[in-house]
């Protein structure tokens, strides 16, 4: 087990710049989900640090021990991929032991070391079939077991549930949890799945063009983004977005947003200096869909719930709740009414804001005000 | 129950498949008709190929001519047969077929799994290769051969078709491995895998149809050679498509067709026994490169 840290890195393919300087690190035992959208970069990163590319500048530690030019089999990895890469040609014993064979170790080590993956994965009565007799699920269950038996400081996983239907992927995701769990081994994971991100990760990094936009716990990402590209991307329905123009109001701030048909609603803002130096001027006002509730829907724990009426014009039922469509700022607003709210369409009603949860971005830079 | 409509597209049906067969069985007998002509000859005696149909079958078959141009026949100045020249060509085409294949699997290995840069250029000359008519290297290749004091000796052809069939060994090779996920590669580095295994244990078992097709295509192509072999094979390394050329065009005494025939049939064998042997994985392999993903 060990610590992973990238320092300044940079991965260029040509002439294209693909990774642009990332700082990232994890703690001993952490367990880091990269998010981001296709193309960001997510992979390429992940084959540097496990030196199946060569990075073009920076530096990668393992541990206390500088990876630069070492072997990806002497890096103390194991990877895990999306197409999950066992060779079609040996057993699912065949391709567990393929390392330890390479590495000359002794043949009853191998059987034991066997033994015990297929006991920790239950893939014991599958080991003399060949990979194409396998199910998708019975598949990653091998290549993690491939991956299991090298014992390694770090395991990378490259989108390893994606291939999976979606309640295979449920349990195989809380199987990935126990096996952290269980073995603490750092674990560098990629996903496009927003629920596996927050719910596997102690840290999430988002990606987005070759760049890092924040690297946080799943809380901060989530509650605290550090602009408006992670706001949007983490969570589903994402945050709403709403133009406003930030006001001084007697002592304090306060936003001022269009509504439906020239109507207005106006919300208090903090004061502090960084927002001040916006004052008159646009502020995006960011609030989730789950902070925008109706009035009997509201947390109650929340000292700063504000009432307002909206104009809903649609309701789209989701089982649990009700998502309501409001335009606010010029654009459809999501909140989240309980599955039992009144709603009635076309008309104003009440609409409670949970003010703690609010966050507010510089349209121009899209960064955050504090 | 059945429909008058019913019953005319089953009649119908029916016509197009008695078309179809009778279209296939007249291509099948054009087709043939050359192998017929061949064998029942070479079982006649020339008496009664002088006399006779040719399209005949023979009234009273003899494997004299068989045995005549096995290992008897006047072949330019001895009369050994075709014997020694089939062996030639058994030495010549088994090292070159394997070593033009291995060759080729270890470049296409390299070009799609170890790309370096200016690959892409070496492959357009490699594809260039194929297109380079024989004549066009028959002199540097007769100058080299010299420089390598491998002038008329078998190891001399067995280099000159190894390097020649190296274009199309590789490009073959290439294009299978391009398709061939590169994940797996990776996973076996991971592993630790070298070069040289990620090759022997990752690629070359799940190479067998490419293979095939290869040795195929190189088998018949070396074997059936005919101008390499004129150009650079010495007295004692002539192959066996040049010694039929012999046998069928020495000037002297009559020309003995059935032995031309029985000698033709001869030298064509080996190939059409690798073809019937492994048709069926040829067909599969040119198949599977198309259809893998
Ligand atoms: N070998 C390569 N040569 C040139 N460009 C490459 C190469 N590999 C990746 N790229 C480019 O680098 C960028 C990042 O690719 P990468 O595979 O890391 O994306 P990703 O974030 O994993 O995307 P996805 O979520 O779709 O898997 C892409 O724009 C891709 O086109
Ligand atoms: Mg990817």
């Amino acid at each position: 087990m060990a610590s992973l840290t990238t320092k300044n890195l940079t991965k260029s393919f040509g002439t294209v710049e693909v990774l642009k300087g990332i700082d990232l690190e994890i703690d001993d035992g952490g367990f880091l989900v990269l998010v981001g959208p296709s193309g960001c970069g997510k992979s390429t990163l992940l084959n540097c640090i496990a030196g199946l590319e060569k990075t073009t500048s920076g530096e990668i530690r393992i541990g206390e021990r500088n990876v630069e030019g070492l072997h990806p089999s002497q890096r103390d990895i194991a990877m895990v991929f999306q197409s999950y890469a066992l060779y079609p040609n040996m057993t699912v014993r065949g391709n567990i032991s393929f390392g330890m064979e390479i590495r000359g170790i002794d043949k009853a080590e191998q059987e034991r070391a066997i033994a015990e993956v297929a006991e920790i994965l239950q893939i014991g009565d599958l080991l003399d079939r060949k990979p194409m007799q396998l199910s998708g699920g019975q598949r990653q269950r091998v290549a993690m077991g491939r991956a299991l038996v090298r014992h390694p400081q770090v395991f990378l996983f490259d989108e390893p549930l994606s291939n999976l239907d979606a309640k295979l992927r449920v349990d195989m995701r809380t199987e990935i949890k126990r096996l952290h769990h269980r073995l603490g081994t750092t674990i560098v994971y990629v996903t496009h799945d927003q629920i596996e991100a927050l719910t596997l990760a102690s840290k999430i990094a988002v990606l987005e063009a070759g760049y890092l936009q924040q690297a946080g716990t799943p809380d901060e990402v989530y509650n605290d983004p550090a602009n408006m590209f992670v706001a949007d991307f983490m969570g589903s329905p994402s945050m709403n977005l709403i133009e406003s123009t930030l006001v001084e109001a007697g002592t304090g701030l306060a936003i001022v947003i269009s509504g439906h048909g020239g109507s207005e609603i106006t919300l208090p803002a903090p004061d502090t200096p960084e927002m001040r130096k916006h004052v008159g001027g646009p502020v995006v006002f960011g609030i989730r869909p789950e902070a925008m509730t109706d009035p009997d829907g509201a947390d109650r724990t929340s000292p700063r719930i504000e009432t307002r009426d909206c104009f809903i014009e649609v309701s789209q039922p989701a089982g649990s709740d009700t998502f309501a469509l409001t335009p606010l700022g010029g654009k459809e607003c999501i909140a989240r009414f309980r599955a039992d709210a009144r709603i009635e369409l076309g008309a104003f009603a009440p609409v409670s804001f949970n003010m703690t949860k609010a966050v507010f971005f510089d349209p121009i830079t899209t960064d955050r005000i504090r | 129950m059945s429909h008058p409509a019913q019953e005319n597209a089953i009649n119908a049906g029916r016509l197009t498949r008695i078309l179809i067969y009778t279209v296939l069985i007249f291509f099948v007998i054009y087709y043939l008709l050359p192998l017929w002509v061949m064998v029942s000859n070479s079982l006649k005696t020339l008496d009664e190929i002088r006399g006779g149909d040719m399209l005949a079958p023979p009234a009273d078959i003899t494997f004299e001519p068989w045995r005549q141009a096995w290992s008897q026949t006047q072949i330019g100045v001895e009369a050994t047969g075709l014997k020694p020249y089939f062996l030639n060509s058994i030495i010549m085409v088994v090292p070159a077929v394997l070593l033009s294949t291995l060759l080729g699997a270890l470049n296409g290995y390299v070009m799609t799994k170890w790309e370096f840069p200016g690959v892409n250029l070496i492959f357009g000359a490699m594809l260039l290769a194929c297109f380079i008519p024989f004549q066009i290297v028959l002199i540097p290749m007769a100058r080299i051969l010299g420089m390598l004091g491998l002038a008329g000796t078998l190891g001399g052809l067995i280099m000159v078709h190894t390097v020649y069939g190296l274009g199309f060994t590789t490009l073959f090779f290439r294009n299978y491995y391009a398709a061939f996920p590169t994940e797996l590669v990776r996973a076996a580095q991971i592993d630790g895998a070298g070069f040289f295994q990620v090759f022997r244990r990752i690629l070359l078992p799940s190479s067998g149809p490419i293979i095939v097709v290869t040795i195929i295509w190189q088998f018949t192509n070396v074997w059936n050679d005919f101008l390499f072999g004129a150009s650079f094979s010495g007295y004692s390394s002539t192959p066996i498509t040049v010694a039929l050329n012999n046998l069928v065009n020495s000037s002297t005494g009559v020309k003995e067709y059935n032995v031309h025939f029985a000698g033709a049939i001869l030298a064509a064998l080996p190939t059409l026994v690798v073809y019937i042997v492994s048709g069926r994985y040829f067909v599969r392999g040119l198949m599977a490169g198309a259809v893998k993903g």
